[in-house]
């Protein structure tokens, strides 16, 4: 009797938010002239429809399941006073909104759309410009960040904001969107189980993409061009990436990959062209890299120190100025299968792999480490001559980094 | 003057030697550009044989030349001709055929290939300038070379020598001193240096305009800030006039006082 009752009472409930779900639609022109009326009309599962035109509003807060969906971008302007959407309930989505002007301020982090405390959430088709902080994320999990165009005006670091920040959240998707010109692209804080994929990050002041302490993270096809710094991954344990692109990070302190004490990573598939350092990797250990490709970069890979057993297996390492530099001992870090465009050996038994161990590391390279100043001779004669008598016979080079089984022939 | 340096210009362009050294560039070029199939990946190559090869086949060449037309210029000697005309016109005969058989060498098979849809116009124009300038360079040295010895086994191993210095022992003694002193700021002092050295610095500019990924790290910054701008190619091309100019003028006054 107790159960029915429960379940009469349950299936009533439900029915009546069915029945009460409702269109509110927001024009310049409607009895509803503004997002925080609706909001406040609005009961919990309503739809708020938001039509073309300009709403000045800022500080606005979502604290019921509503979806909120913009037809033809409507503009939400926050005249630079301050945060514009702050969502502090489950189940919110967001959703074809153009919102500009968002305020700086040096001492809170204003956001065009902050997430507070919220689970299921879904931001999706929204173009953020003029900002401070565009999508933050905080403490908030199980939610979708999709297809949105993030357009900041950074100049400086000191000023500007990130692109989209997850800040202890877990398990969000980031998918497809497309962030340009703010200070990080994309970055995680103590977030982990965060699946990143297909996204484009452009022109940033510092990072394309930016981990801190985010454990069991995944990124895949995503593209980092022109950053400042390109990609740096930090403290962190079981990353995956697969499949990016790095590419045109130089300038005086770009990397393409910056890895600073990263374990058991997975670093597959991507392909690294033009950065003046393709990988810059500190202190991480058990991280495995192949099937990279590595294209006219300054440094393919460097190596600082206090790494333990990576394996570089199955990369493409094409016309790069050094492959690889190494500041410290080997430890049992592992290099094989790989092919080297600068390979010189031959292949007598015709079974694809070279006969002759390569040495990636070039007595020109350690000089450069030592003396930053004497790049200025690369491509002398007399760099060649002694890059090859060290080839020869190694004194200064670390004598057990080679790779025992160059490929032959470039890995398609 | 005139007449001389056409009389020297046309005896070298009918003699073997430039014919050879012009099918070499032809061939250089058409077998890079085939094999490669890339304009970028040519000019790097070239890069590497021009700043070799241009100042070895130069100083050789003066050389030879003017041991072996010596008879002759002591024959131009007793007619009443000025004498910086009788050997700068000679020097400027063999530069001039020198680079031509370059420019022409190296001209025809990336024109052929599609140089001028291409991006790499520029640095292909640059490299041809920097190898002009190594002839002539490199020339002028070897006619002074022979101008200060008689002895002529003295005069190819003096310039040999100096060649050999120019493109290998100045790096060596440059990199120990970079080494030695990496304790200072050397920044200005390896600017310095390079200008110092003909070949090093077409080096530099060739390479600044290919391989910056590399360079533009910290260190390489300081570098393109001053020979990637117009203000260091100004620079840059100044010293290598002056690389010309000097050895000419020593030409000039050497030329005037030697006993023959």
């Amino acid at each position: 009797m107790c159960l029915l009752k429960n379940f009469l009472i349950g299936s009533m409930l439900f029915c009546g938010l069915q029945i009460t779900a409702q269109t509110i639609e927001v024009c310049n022109g409607c009895p509803v002239s503004s997002l925080k009326a609706a909001i406040k009309m609005a009961q919990a599962g309503d739809t708020i429809l938001v039509k073309r035109g300009t709403y000045k509003e800022y500080n606005i807060v979502v604290d019921k399941p509503l979806t909120i969906k913009g037809e033809n971008f409507p503009v939400i302007d926050g005249e630079d006073q301050g945060e514009i959407i702050r969502i502090v309930s489950d189940h919110v989505t967001i959703d074809g909104l153009f919102i500009v002007n968002v305020g700086t301020s040096y001492t809170s982090d204003h956001a065009a759309i902050r997430v507070v405390r919220s689970e299921h959430f879904l931001i999706q088709h929204v173009v953020l410009e003029k900002l401070f902080f565009g999508i933050y994320i905080e403490k908030s999990n199980h939610g979708k960040i999709y297809h949105n165009t993030i357009i900041g005006d950074a100049q400086d670091e000191y000023n500007s904001g990130n692109g989209i920040q997850l800040w202890y959240s877990k398990h969000v998707v980031v998918e497809k969107n497309n962030v340009q010109k703010v200070r990080d692209g994309i970055y995680l804080e103590f977030s982990d189980n965060i699946t990143i994929n297909e996204n484009t990050s452009t022109n940033n002041l510092r990072y394309g993409l930016h981990f801190m302490f985010s454990n069991d993270d995944l990124y895949t096809n995503n593209t980092f061009e022109n950053n400042g710094a390109g990609v740096a991954v930090m403290f962190s344990k079981r990353i995956k990436m697969l499949n990016n692109t790095f590419k045109k990070n130089w300038g005086t302190a770009a990397f393409g990959l910056l890895l600073k004490e990263i374990n058991d990573a997975e670093i597959k598939g991507n392909v690294f062209e033009e950065n003046t350092v393709a990988i810059n990797i500190e202190g991480s250990n058990r991280v495995v890299y192949s099937g990279n490709d590595f294209i006219s970069n300054g440094y393919a890979i460097k190596v600082l120190g206090a790494c333990y057993t990576n394996t570089f297996e199955k990369n493409n390492f094409l016309y790069n100025s050094f492959d690889v530099s190494y500041h410290s001992k080997i430890n049992d870090t592992i290099f094989q299968h790989n092919y080297w465009s600068s390979y010189t050996g031959y292949d007598l038994d015709k079974d694809g792999v070279g006969d002759v161990p390569y040495r990636p590391v070039k007595l020109f390279s350690y000089i450069v480490n030592k003396t930053p100043e004497t790049i200025i001779l690369m491509r002398s004669l007399f760099i060649d001559i002694i890059d090859f008598s060290e080839k020869v016979s190694p004194v200064f080079t670390p004598d057990n980094l080679l790779d025992m089984t160059p490929h032959i022939k470039r890995y398609k | 003057m005139f007449k001389i340096l056409k009389y020297s210009f046309f005896d070298l362009i009918r003699s073997r030697w430039s014919y050879v050294y012009l099918l070499f560039y032809l061939l250089l070029g058409c077998v890079l550009l085939f094999l490669n199939n890339d304009l970028s990946k040519a000019v790097i190559t070239l890069m590497n044989v021009i700043i070799i090869l241009i100042p070895l086949i130069g100083t050789i060449f003066g050389v030879m030349y003017y041991y072996n037309s010596k008879e002759f210029t002591e024959l131009l000697l007793a007619q009443p001709i000025k004498r910086s005309s009788i050997f700068i016109g000679q020097y400027l005969g063999v530069a001039l055929s020198l680079s031509m058989s370059l420019i022409i060498g190296l001209g025809i098979p990336f024109i052929l290939y599609g140089l001028f849809q291409s991006n790499e116009i520029w640095d292909f124009v640059l490299l041809l300038v920097t190898g002009t300038f190594l002839t002539l360079i490199f020339t002028a040295i070897a006619f002074n070379i022979a101008l200060y010895n008689e002895n002529k086994i003295k005069g190819f191993s003096y310039s040999i020598l100096f060649w050999l210095f120019m493109a290998v022992i100045y790096d060596g003694l440059f990199l120990m001193s970079l080494i030695a002193f990496q304790s200072y700021p050397l920044d200005s002092f390896s600017i310095g240096a390079t200008l110092f050295n003909p070949i090093d610095l077409s080096r530099i500019l060739i390479i600044l305009k290919l391989d910056i990924s590399a360079l533009l790290g910290y260190t390489g910054a300081v570098f393109q800030k001053f020979f990637g701008t117009s203000f260091g190619l100004l620079v840059s091309i100044a010293a290598l006039s002056l690389w010309v100019i000097v050895p000419l003028l020593n030409m000039y006054r050497k030329c005037r006082k030697k006993d023959f």
